[in-house]
């Protein structure tokens, strides 16, 4: 039975790996939660993550948490081509563009850059990686869409200023430079770059880490209106179970590198199976 | 070696003891190979090597490296310098392509069948049997928006293009308008970003499919490029924000009343208004004399 288009994942991860270093055949058994550590006694490798295989669908929100270095960046950061996977694969179900057998890490850098700013958005923990701070925030939007071929000044602003409203930015700072701007401002914008051209796919790393909580709370608001407002499938990392519980549906637990759990958010959070995520849930909550 | 030296000859107007055209005859090949990779990728930038040559890198040592290497016995060489042939740049180009190879020199743009340029296209039109050579301070149009050379690179490889346009979109919202003045950047033949060389924005329209091969060579640099004839020369340019030439508001040259040339704009030392001369002085000249071009 072949799924309809509707409940075809808009993302599939196939065995995604990742190795730092000279590489042995036993990397991948010698390390993960088991052994508790994520570097090859054998041959010293970091194994960043391996064998990660999950599904978004389209407007879901999965929540990938773990401790600091168990891989939950790595992820994201393959999937937005910022580097390359050692092993694995990811199938991208784009709109219409018959490209959805494709793994896209088998693209090439053209392709790439195009499945990039059509089909992906990101935001990251820190608005000096995903903006330019020197370029005014509309000009940080303008972008992406100018590298999706835009070429009228007009409609750019239009969007962009539709946008920067949607993120609660003022318009009259649209034409200043985020540099200029608070955290959560910039954080903002980000977000807003991220969605200029209607994502399919929107990965969120750690985006609300080291934002005071008031701000916290109306980022959040935001990434729930997107959810009500798009059908963007989005993947969401963070190592705060809160922002977990407050917005994703499922849930995958990484840790050393691997998924050690994987389910509905408030199975996991009421009920954890895995020996870390119980430590993980007893700690926060 | 004696292949090639015979290929050279030797001119009786020549000065005697160098090679026919200053360079060797590997220096002139290499750069003639180079020259037909650049003909055949339009617009794309191919690395060469420089050689030193008797004026400083900067002043014209690639324009004279492509004159020298592409210059016969019968051809009749121009050289101007931002229009004039009588700036010392131009002079000084043209007497040591003179005297390492005999051949003619004009100021008459019709009669070349050479012209070496600086920053200006000249008035006249060119036709198919005339050979442009651009000198080029900036080969990289990109360098504005991206100061690594193996980036750039890169980015000509993916045709990445976005960095510039999002340049020309700052500059919309900060001034109105895009103010490039010299050396707006243009795509060729739907490909590679080129910078014309600084010439004014008058001139770029008239790359395009025009019936001359025109050669960029930038000597300090170490590239050229080329837009051969009838090729697509396209400034980038928004729907709604076009690219524009200069506009003189209706001021007409001095000199020969043309209101259809680029004009210098020259300050009066006494009176301290402006004064308007066309920049191509061989073609005013023609339009002083009554001839009809």
């Amino acid at each position: 039975m072949t799924p309809t288009p509707a409940s075809a994942p808009a993302l599939r991860v196939n065995n995604l790996t990742k190795i730092y270093g000279s590489r042995c055949p036993d990397c991948i058994e010698n390390t993960g939660p088991d052994h508790g550590r994520n570097v090859c006694p054998a041959c010293g490798s970091v194994v960043a993550c391996a064998n990660i295989t999950f599904e978004v669908m389209p407007g879901e929100i999965l929540g990938i948490v773990g401790e600091s270095g168990s891989g939950k960046s790595t992820i994201v950061r393959c999937l937005h081509f910022d580097m390359e996977p050692t092993m694995g694969a990811a199938y991208l179900r784009c709109s219409g563009n018959g490209s959805d057998d494709a793994n896209i890490f088998q693209l090439n850098s053209q392709e790439m850059r195009a499945v990039r700013n059509q089909h992906l958005g990101m935001v990251y923990q820190n608005p000096q990686m995903g903006l330019r701070l020197d370029v005014t925030a509309g000009g940080n939007i303008a972008e992406k869409l100018l590298a999706a071929g835009w070429r009228n000044v007009g409609m750019i602003r239009d969007r962009g200023g539709l946008l920067l409203k949607r993120t609660e930015i003022p318009l009259e700072r649209m034409d200043e430079a985020p540099r200029n701007f608070s955290g959560g401002m910039q954080q903002r914008v980000q977000i807003a770059k991220a969605l200029a051209n209607d994502p399919d796919v929107l990965l969120l790393d750690e985006l609300t880490t080291g934002l005071d909580v008031s701000v916290q709370a109306r980022i959040l608001d935001l990434i729930k209106e997107i959810r009500r407002s798009t059908d963007a499938a989005m993947i969401l990392i963070t190592h705060d179970l809160g922002v977990i519980k407050l917005l994703s549906e499922r849930t995958i637990v990484l840790k050393d590198g691997r998924i050690v759990e994987t389910g509905l958010t408030d199975q996991i959070l009421e009920d954890p199976q895995h020996e870390y995520t119980q430590l993980l849930v007893n700690s926060v909550l | 070696m004696t292949e090639l030296s015979t290929l050279a000859g030797t001119d009786s107007e020549a000065v005697e003891g160098y090679n026919f055209a200053f360079l060797d005859e590997f220096t002139k090949r290499e750069l003639r190979r180079k020259i037909l990779k650049a003909v055949a990728i339009p617009g794309y930038q191919v690395p060469f090597g420089s050689r030193e040559m008797p004026l400083a890198k900067g002043w014209g040592t690639g324009g004279i490296q492509v004159t020298l290497s592409i210059i016969g016995k019968s051809d009749v060489l121009k050289v101007i310098d931002q229009g004039s042939d009588e700036s010392v740049n131009a002079v000084n180009i043209r007497n040591l392509v003179s005297r390492m190879t005999g051949v003619k020199t004009t100021s008459d743009t019709s009669r070349a069948t050479i012209i070496q340029t600086r920053h200006r296209i000249p008035e006249e039109p060119l036709t198919k049997d005339q050979i442009l050579v651009f000198q080029v301070p900036f080969p990289e149009p990109l360098r504005t928006i991206e100061p690594s050379e193996q980036v750039t690179r890169r980015m000509h490889a993916e045709q990445d293009y976005s960095g510039m346009w999002l340049h020309l979109y700052e500059d919309i919202v900060k001034h109105g308008k895009i103010t490039i003045g010299a050396r707006y950047p243009c795509m060729v033949n739907g490909r590679h970003l080129m910078d014309p060389s600084p010439i004014p924005r008058w001139d770029v329209p008239r790359l395009h499919k025009s019936p001359v091969l025109h050669l960029f060579c930038a000597g300090r640099e170490k590239r050229i490029y080329a837009i051969p004839p009838h090729t697509l020369v396209e400034p980038l340019e928004f729907e709604d924000y076009r690219f524009e030439t200069e506009d003189f508001c209706g001021k007409v040259c001095e000199r020969c009343g043309s209101s259809d040339t680029f004009l210098d704009e020259i300050i009066d030392d006494a009176t301290g208004n402006p004064r308007y001369l066309c920049s191509d002085t061989s073609f005013c000249e023609k339009r002083q004399r009554g001839e009809d071009v």
